[in-house]
């Protein structure tokens, strides 16, 4: 299974508390991953990547095994530890200094 | 008696204030949708227990929320009750894609506006600023967005879908002002369900008379001599906020970037009714509940200041439908108060004497019972108002 950690604000919005667990069929990609949480949890869709274009929000990041994904092309393979449920995928908001 | 609930979005949530007819005792209820922005709320006037909500952030995009137990429960529409049963319930409504019409048939010629460096851009969906539901189904709802466009749901706010026409209005030469381009006002007509008009940030004002299908600009007599290089060009003007009294939905009422406004003849045509205003730049404008020539302003310095003149906060009425204003002062600050009003953030409600209420953007809701002879601070440290509606329940 692999683990997603949301933001605050999509815990609320998707009413889940703690990390979600998804069962991904396939590569294990942040795209693969992204089209079975919003099948599982729809509000979420438009929350983290635009509807259409697939394009990540400009102030939503990808972490994972301490590294940024963001930047990343959305079909490259996620890390093993992701693949293997040892670390999950942390979906993050953005730091908003002030 | 009657109950007088108050829908107000804040930067960081949504409250709701309601009282009895006396309008002293106030119970305050929220933050709803703590730490999002809440751009507008409106109750249907069908069906007051049905409001609708847009929720809005920068990080997470748009989401439309609704309620149809008076704001007691929210959740986004298309969600079914059985969704929500059980420990793993959740919502299953994504209401909140606003999809630009792009076909062939209607969209295409319309894909670009105006940009601050003189090209042409293709409109980009931002947030939803206003909410204007159905004056006769509740599940007809319009959003008024930035990029301008108006949209419409006949679902419960479950699908939307532009009506396009409207960006044929001249949609290339509309640029986006300082708050971006952004459509804040829709006024529905009472009497006749297919007029509609609404009015967008530095473009103007527009008028459909087939339920939305097309528009027309509708600035003529706009004066714009610092903001556009033909200060009467068709199209344009930083239309601040537009309303009229639902008897008399000929006569409009606008308070402009500067200037406030008057129109006898369904936008056709408008008059400048600014008078003895301090400053005749301002966001809202409100029509009492019973007296269709009664009409309320709050005048702002500017044009980059946004505060009241002379740190006093002082509501505007006039009771000649212009040109002669009185300053309502009591209950108000008229001292060191630097606080904006913004364009959605007054409303009436329909007890006699009328109620006025206004929200600022120092977390300050005030209203008065008395007509605006005098006002009282209802909360005082919410976080920055962005709009205030008024539901008159029986």
């Amino acid at each position: 299974m692999i683990r997603v950690v949301l933001p605050q604000h999509l815990r609320t919005l998707a009413r889940v508390s703690g990390e979600v667990s998804l069962d991904i069929a396939g590569p294990v990609t942040v795209d693969s991953v992204l089209d079975v949480l919003e099948s599982h949890y729809p509000i979420l869709r438009g929350t983290i990547r635009e509807h259409v274009t697939k394009r990540r929000r400009p102030f939503i990041r990808f972490f994972a095994c301490e590294q940024d994904l963001s930047h990343e092309a959305p079909d490259t393979p996620l890390p093993e530890a992701i693949v293997a449920g040892t670390e999950p995928l942390l979906i993050v908001g953005a730091m908003a200094g002030g | 008696m009657s109950t007088i609930r108050l829908l107000v979005g804040t930067r960081k949530g949504a409250f709701i204030l309601t009282s009895d007819g006396t309008r002293k005792q106030w119970a305050v209820d929220g933050p709803h949708f703590g730490g999002w922005e809440l751009y507008h709320l409106k109750g249907s006037p069908v069906d007051p227990d049905r409001i609708y909500a847009s929720q809005t952030s920068s990080w997470f995009g748009q989401v439309i929320q609704r309620s149809d137990d008076g704001g007691k429960t929210w959740n986004p529409p298309g969600t079914r009750p059985e969704d929500l049963m059980g420990t793993d319930g959740m919502p299953k409504g994504e209401s909140n894609m606003f999809l630009y019409d792009a076909s062939e048939k209607t969209g295409k010629p319309l894909t670009t506006h105006q940009h601050y460096d003189g090209s042409q851009r293709p409109w980009e969906f931002k947030r939803v600023w206003h909410l204007e539901p159905s004056l006769t189904d509740p599940d007809t709802v319009y959003a008024g967005v930035e990029d301008a466009a108006i949209f419409k749901s006949t679902d419960g706010g479950k699908t939307w879908k532009e009506l396009a026409g409207l960006r044929s209005a001249k949609g290339q030469l509309w640029q986006p002002g300082a708050g971006g381009m952004c459509l804040h006002t829709i006024v529905l007509d009472k009497g006749n369900p297919h007029r509609i008009f609404v009015a967008i940030s530095a473009a103007g004002s527009f008028r459909s008379d087939d339920a939305g299908q097309t528009w027309r600009p509708t600035n003529n007599g706009l004066t714009s001599k610092y903001e556009l290089p033909d200060p009467d060009a068709e199209v344009g003007h930083c239309v601040h906020c537009i309303t009229m009294h639902p008897s008399r939905p000929n006569v409009l009422f606008m308070q402009k970037h500067w200037d406030v406004l008057r129109s006898d003849n369904g936008g056709e045509s408008w008059q400048e009714i600014s008078g003895n205003l301090p400053s005749d730049f301002g966001f809202p404008i409100a029509v009492h509940a019973h007296e269709p020539n009664t009409v309320f302003v709050v005048p702002i310095k500017s044009d980059s200041e946004h505060y009241p003149p002379e740190g006093r906060l002082r509501v505007y009425r006039s009771k000649t439908g212009g040109n002669e204003w009185e300053a309502l002062t009591k209950g108000l600050p008229q001292q060191d108060c630097y606080v904006n009003i913004l364009r959605d953030a007054m409303a009436v409600d329909q007890l006699d004497p009328c109620g006025i209420y206004f929200g600022t953007t120092g977390g300050q809701v005030y209203g008065s019972a008395d007509g605006g002879d005098s006002w009282t601070p209802i909360v005082r440290d919410l976080p920055a108002v962005l709009s205030v509606e008024v539901q008159t329940l029986p």
